[in-house]
């Protein structure tokens, strides 16, 4: 029986608890008081993984049965979700490759011979041969790659993009052409996170920048309360008026699947165990990769770090039409992520671990854990946030990583210029914007090398701007005192100094909630 | 007799300057420079125009102190007349009448010693108003010497007195002081740079470097010339400052030019092996006012295809691969001419721009030194950047 999330309020019988700091964790006492946010342990994952995958086929939501939309002759293609999904990185195989082979298997059935596979990675990076083999498995990796019929994305390939027109509020639709023209359009989704999926995922993972400039902006993630919550979110709103646009023109057949958070490998698992309930096993566990990562260099700590494959469990499959899937999706994501927790408090505390979408196999750069705190982290919850308006932020993160030139070359220049000079997301986004995403060299980059594109910094800045909106301070625990500086934020030694510097604004004696995150968690804040 | 430091030929420290003078500057120009503190007769040149000055300032200058610390091309030895007292940027008043300048007139000198004070017939280039190009450095009145400050007969700023022609004098205005109007050669220098980097309506200036010649390159630029972005490389925050106050529309750090030219140029980057990055694309002009080989490859790699590339600072040696590949103009900038394009001299020029706001503010800040205390003044000079100093001069007068 899976024990659901609950809120932990800190007594005097309180260990010392996990917090996340990148290549990293420690153990931190809290002030008696603080409430803890643990998400729900893993849901059990179905036995018959291919057996489940092939009734959500075969019985689809809102939709003819797959075999039935196959013919002979068709053009049919294939998009999948990118590297960016799941955190961590699927232990083999992945379940996109499970789906994927089914699909392929009825469409060999029925005689389709024009099938091309297509990573929708959008403005992301381009994945190596080894990501996508990863993905999609040796198989079909061996059968389409060669023949150029498995390939990223291309969002600046303008010859192959087709604009579908624009939403009623102006915003333009612009996808892949392969997919545009294609009879039936499979969508094999990965759905981590409430935000994910829906018409996300054709919409966003196959669009230009063309197309993503009208809800990938400041304006938009200020007023999207939260971007975890696709009702209350004016990005998902935009999504869902383009979405329905696609619909007007392509066959979309969206196939969804949900894993459960079963986050860490042997020997982390006591990384997803309430630490009360730790065995001598797990506290022996505990103690030697504490004592290991201290003496570690972070090239070896980022190995063991990013060579985690995370034994994830599937927790159901839904297929056919975006909306009807995207519904039930939602169902099982909100049951293994919700948390109930009563009212928000002056303080939110986060651990920032090692990992966010976007620095799989590379390094966690200062903008992308500001991305991860105050973007991802900050807006998981739902109603309202976990935090009061002019409260204060406190983060857990070296800031330490420096970026990798080979896959963040753009972000070196937005933290070097851009943020030196202002970091209003809305200032920045006017000013800066557009140069960054037209830059030919940026284009170039990210088009022929494994570069995120040029206006992906500006992206993951906004994605902090609601949080920036919300609260008033903001300060991280064990961050580098320029790094934090260059970002706005200010940094502490110890939780201690962290809560004395945000006293200016919350008083001595906050209300403190910790939001216990890796896992998974959505917090349903009721006020 | 008169006090003055003296540059002397010394094999041993001459040696040991090209040895370790690229390592060790400052140990070198403080202890095996071949300089040294000496009491000598006063300079005196009895031919018509010359008149006899007492040296109120005289400034450092990068040229000196690659040449104390053996850095400069054997090249110039041929120009000099060894032993000689250095000091080109002068500030000095009259203690004879000249033709029509009263003793006790203070006065600015432009160094370069052409056909005019040397008393022979205008060479091709001074006849066309190109002195600091002079083919007859080398003979007529006085000794060898590319300039005053090399020259053995007329001394140099780094003595009590100096001996000067009256076509090398130039009056102080009225209520200048010593500080601003020792700023004027270095001025003149960049007056002469800006006009000869060949900017058009809008081109992107790359300045690299922030000392003097820098600086005054670029308010020279924006002053003088139409450039649209001005970007400058400067390695200390108060070169920084100065530098966006003297016309700069940015200022980045050595580590980030390329980065920041790539960006706002939108050039690509390349990354050769064993080497160091450089752009296809980037700026149309490009100035060198530092003369080292990495500030010269940075300003050849930033340029754009058939882009200049502007000599400012004595060069050293470096890779001109950039140059032939990219078509690049290579173009040498030394001192100030007395005809320059816009129709007057450089030196003319300069005494309007030095009475800009930012460089009477700038003049507050030059370091003088007594001549006993020279070692400290040369330690000071070559640390000018980190210490926050624009100029280091000598005031002869002084003794403490």
């Amino acid at each position: 029986m899976t024990r659901p999330g609950f809120v932990l309020e800190v007594d005097d019988r309180t260990p010392p608890l996990v917090v996340h700091e990148g290549l990293g964790f420690r153990l931190e006492e809290f002030p008696l008081g603080t409430r803890v946010v643990y998400p729900p342990e893993s849901l059990p994952a179905v036995d018959d993984v291919e057996g489940t995958i092939r009734n959500a086929l075969l019985d689809p939501v809102d939709s003819d049965p797959l075999p039935e939309l196959l013919f002979a002759g068709m053009k049919l293609t294939i998009a999948f979700d990118d590297l960016s999904l799941p955190l961590p990185t699927m232990k083999a195989p992945d379940v996109r490759q499970r789906v994927i082979e089914q699909v392929l298997t009825m469409a060999a059935e029925a005689g389709v011979d024009d099938v091309e596979i297509i990573a929708a990675n959008a403005l992301h990076r381009r994945m190596t041969p080894a990501e996508l083999r990863h993905i999609v498995g040796e198989r079909v990796f061996r059968s389409f790659h060669p023949q150029g019929k498995l390939y990223n994305f291309d969002a600046e390939d303008r010859a192959n993009l087709t604009h579908l027109g624009t939403t009623d509020e102006g915003e333009d639709v612009e996808i892949s052409k392969r997919a545009a023209e294609s009879d039936l359009l499979v969508y094999v989704n990965l759905n981590l996170v409430a935000m994910d999926g829906g018409h996300k995922s054709v919409g966003i993972g196959l669009a230009s920048y063309k197309s993503l400039r009208h809800h990938h902006n400041a304006h938009t993630m200020v007023h999207s309360r939260s971007f975890m919550d696709h009702k209350k979110s004016a990005m998902h709103q935009s999504a869902w008026r383009m979405g329905r646009i696609i619909k007007e023109h392509v066959k979309v057949f969206q196939i969804e699947t949900t894993v459960n958070n079963d986050v860490f490998p042997k020997p982390y698992e006591f990384l997803q165990k309430r630490e009360w309930e730790w065995s001598v096993r797990d506290q022996a566990s505990m103690l030697a990769a504490r004592r290991g990562l201290a003496l570690a260099p972070q090239k070896l700590r980022h190995k063991i770090f990013h060579d985690m494959r995370a034994p994830y469990g599937l927790t159901g499959v839904s297929a056919g039409e975006v909306e009807g899937v995207h519904e039930q999706t939602l169902e099982r994501v909100h049951r293994q992520h919700c948390v109930e927790v009563d009212g928000y408090s002056d303080v939110l505390v986060m651990g920032v671990p090692y990992l966010g979408p976007y620095n799989v196999n590379s390094s966690m750069n200062p903008i992308l854990a500001t991305c991860m705190g105050l973007g991802y982290y900050f807006n998981s919850y739902r109603n309202h946030p976990v935090v009061r308006r002019g409260g204060a932020v406190i983060l857990y993160h070296p800031l330490d990583e420096g970026f990798n030139q080979l896959h963040h070359p753009s972000y070196v220049d937005f933290y070097e210029e851009v943020l030196a000079e202002t970091t209003d997301p809305a200032v920045i986004g006017e000013k800066y914007e557009r140069q960054f995403a037209e830059d030919p060299w940026y284009v170039h980059l990210y088009r022929t090398s494994h570069a995120y594109h040029g206006v992906h910094p500006f992206y993951m800045w906004y994605w902090a701007a609601h949080a920036m909106d919300h609260v008033g301070d903001v300060v991280w625990v064990g961050g580098d005192r320029r790094v934090a500086s260059r970002l706005g934020f200010r940094a502490a030694s110890t939780l201690a100094d962290a809560l004395e510097m945000v006293s200016g604004s919350v008083g001595t004696s906050p209300s403190i909630t910790y939001l216990h995150n890796p896992p998974h968690l959505l917090a349903d804040v009721r006020v | 007799m008169m006090l003055a430091l003296e540059m002397f030929r010394s094999l041993p420290r001459t040696v040991a300057g090209k040895a370790m003078g690229s390592r060790m500057p400052g140990l070198l120009s403080g202890f095996a420079a071949p300089l040294r503190l000496v009491t000598i007769e006063e300079p005196r040149v009895d031919k018509p125009g010359w008149a006899p000055l007492r040296t109120r300032l005289s400034g450092i200058c990068g040229s000196d102190l690659g040449m104390l610390s053996g850095r400069t091309s054997l090249y110039f030895s041929a120009l000099v007349s060894l032993p000689f007292v250095p000091g080109h940027e002068v500030v000095a008043e009259l203690t004879e009448d000249v033709d029509d300048l009263h003793a006790g007139t203070r006065v600015v000198i432009d160094p370069v010693l052409s056909c005019a004070a040397r008393g022979v017939e205008p060479c091709e280039s001074c006849a066309a108003g190109r002195t600091n190009v002079c083919s007859r450095i080398t003979v007529g009145d006085v000794s060898a010497g590319l300039q005053t400050g090399f020259c053995h007969d007329t001394g140099g700023g780094w003595g009590q007195q100096l001996v000067a022609h009256r076509t090398q004098l130039h009056p102080v205005p009225e209520g200048w002081s010593d500080e601003q109007a020792v700023l004027v050669e270095p001025i003149a220098c960049a007056v002469h740079t800006a006009l000869r980097a060949g900017v058009r309506t809008g081109d992107r200036v790359l300045v690299s470097g922030a000392g003097s010649v820098g600086l005054f390159a670029t308010l020279a630029l924006r002053e003088l010339t139409p450039a649209g972005e001005i970007v400058v490389v400067a390695k200390h925050p108060h070169q920084r400052e100065l530098a966006l106050e003297l016309g700069a529309s940015d200022v980045v750090a050595p580590h980030e030019v390329l980065r920041r030219i790539r960006r706002t140029t939108g050039a690509f980057q390349l990354r050769p092996e064993f080497s160091s990055p450089y752009l296809l694309g980037g700026v149309d002009v490009a100035i060198d006012a530092v003369g080292s080989s990495t500030s010269l490859e940075t300003a050849l790699g930033a340029t754009r295809a058939g882009g200049r590339v502007v000599l400012s600072g004595m060069p050293a040696a470096a890779d001109l691969s950039a140059a032939w590949f990219r078509e690049l103009e290579v173009v040498g900038t030394y001192a100030s001419s007395r005809s320059e394009p816009t129709g007057e001299g450089a030196f003319e020029t300069a005494l309007r721009l030095a009475a800009h706001p930012a460089v009477e503010q700038l003049a507050k800040g030059v370091a003088s030194y007594p001549l006993h205390r020279w070692r400290e003044a040369l330690d000071h000079a070559h640390s000018t950047g980190r210490l926050g100093t624009v100029k280091v001069a000598y005031d002869p007068r002084s003794s403490r």
